[in-house]
């Protein structure tokens, strides 16, 4: 008895997968496999659709009839196997030209990089520079300049080197220009093209993309000048943390202590070179098309990392087309530069006209004692012990 | 001021020797996407 009731649940347990796919008939029966309304509303909502089930049915060239035989097809695929195997990429594409994009006839992706390039980039882009702008002005009415409290000693003490200098011009006027010509480039079919017409803007994007792609080699030059020169006095200790505290003494009053670059300063430092960096190498990227692919293998390690589920995201896309490469080199390029655009607004400002004396470090390399005594105690009291024991020695 | 100076010269003399060099160095980019000396467009 025991043996036939063992007998029944295994009958049963080997017909359980049977039942079950009998239970979910296939959702796309009623259109013979091909996609359904559901699935073209599902897309239109944005929301996740399984393709596999048009994506997979490229044909099957080793069961198909010969090309001689009757309704033999062209190697085993329709038509519609083989535009299907174009769209996503399976096809075996050869061609005349050579270019290392050529294969990709479809690109399905291109469609949502246009559509934010033209719309979210451009609108939260100017949204970021304009509020920089607006809070600015705001912080200038609410605090002022910020003026030298004591009294001015008449002494200066040499700040910045003149090849520090150089280096920082090289680096603050390469930036600006890529900055403006870059935006003229971001802007110009959606903005600059309807607002003056297609031939005036023909003219200023020739002249702007030449100066963009050459300038780059200078900001790249400066960025490892100023990093050679400035690294060793903006690595991080415990006068930031003491310093961050008092929020730089920018409210209240009162001057924290700080070595040559307070802790404020040492975040431009190193959003410069991590931002500019990142926008040199993705500016590189774009400058030799199809060469550099860097989105594909970090979307793919990432992906092993299991980062995207950090995040409650889907992994991310990968293999990656070579246009869609070239589609993340342009959006990253365009972001991070954005947000360092916002950042160096704000140096600018309280480089010049937003701080009394402060322009001199740059302007002659000569600073003000009283002003360096405030503003960075530490530093100056470093100079003196060095002068007095230099003395001592001679 | 003169290392302003100095930092606008250079910036001219690196965009111009930048240029010259990525015009000889043979790389096209136009290259990458169009391949006209695959295709006879006259006789
Ligand atoms: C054209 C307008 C600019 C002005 C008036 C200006 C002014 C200054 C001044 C006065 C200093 C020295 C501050 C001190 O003595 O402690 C400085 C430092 C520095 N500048 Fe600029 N700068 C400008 C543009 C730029 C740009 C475009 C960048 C980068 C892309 C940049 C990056 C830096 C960095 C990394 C430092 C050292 C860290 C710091 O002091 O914040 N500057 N700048």
């Amino acid at each position: 008895m025991l043996r036939l009731f063992a007998a029944f649940l295994l009958i049963c347990s080997l017909m359980a997968p049977a039942l079950a796919q009998e239970a979910a008939p296939n959702p796309r029966a009623e259109t013979g496999g091909a996609q359904t309304l559901e699935d073209i509303m599902r897309r239109q909502s944005a929301q996740q659709v399984d393709e596999t089930f048009r994506s997979s049915v490229t044909g099957d060239p080793d069961a198909a009839a010969p090309t001689t035989a009757p309704l033999g097809t062209r190697g085993g695929q329709s038509d519609p196997d083989l535009w299907r195997a174009l769209r996503y990429d399976t096809a075996d594409v050869r061609t005349q030209t050579r270019g290392p994009a050529a294969k990709t006839l479809i690109q399905d992706g291109g469609m949502w990089w246009l559509r934010f390039r033209e719309g979210p980039l451009l609108t939260y882009g100017a949204a970021l520079l304009g509020i920089t702008l607006v809070l600015l002005a705001l912080f200038y009415l609410i605090r002022g300049r910020i003026r030298i409290d004591g009294e001015k000693t008449g002494r200066t003490i040499t700040r910045f080197t003149s090849v520090e200098r150089f280096g920082h011009w090289l680096l603050a006027s390469s930036f600006l220009i890529l900055g403006v010509t870059g935006l003229i480039s971001l802007f110009g079919r959606k903005v600059l093209i309807p607002a003056f017409g297609h031939d005036a803007f023909s003219t200023v994007a020739i002249a702007t993309k030449w100066i963009h792609n050459n300038i780059s080699w200078a900001f790249m030059l400066a960025l490892v000048i100023i990093f050679v020169f400035w690294i060793v006095h903006n690595l991080p200790d415990k006068t930031d943390l003491k310093w961050l505290a008092q929020g730089g003494g920018i409210f209240g009053g009162g001057h924290p202590p700080a070595k040559k670059f307070n802790a404020g300063q040492k975040l431009i430092f190193w959003s410069t070179i991590v931002l500019g960096t990142s926008i040199s190498v993705s500016g590189i990227a774009l400058l030799f098309p199809f060469e550099f692919n860097l989105f594909g293998a970090t979307f793919s390690t990432l992906n092993d990392w299991g980062v995207p589920g950090w995040v409650g995201q889907d992994a991310l896309p990968h293999p990656l087309a070579p246009q869609e490469e070239m589609q993340y080199s342009q959006l990253w390029h365009a972001i991070a530069s954005f947000v360092l655009l916002s950042i160096i607004l704000a140096h600018i400002y309280i480089g010049s006209v937003g701080m009394e004396g402060a322009f001199d470090a740059m302007g002659s390399g000569e600073v003000e004692e009283q002003w360096a005594r405030e503003h960075h105690s530490l530093w100056v009291d470093e100079v003196k012990n060095a002068e007095k024991n230099q003395s001592r020695e001679t | 001021m003169k290392a302003f100076l100095c930092a606008m010269i250079a910036l001219v003399v690196i965009a111009f020797g930048a240029n010259q060099i990525l015009l000889n160095s043979g790389f096209s980019a136009q290259d990458t996407t169009a391949s006209p000396s695959n295709v006879r467009l006259h006789d």
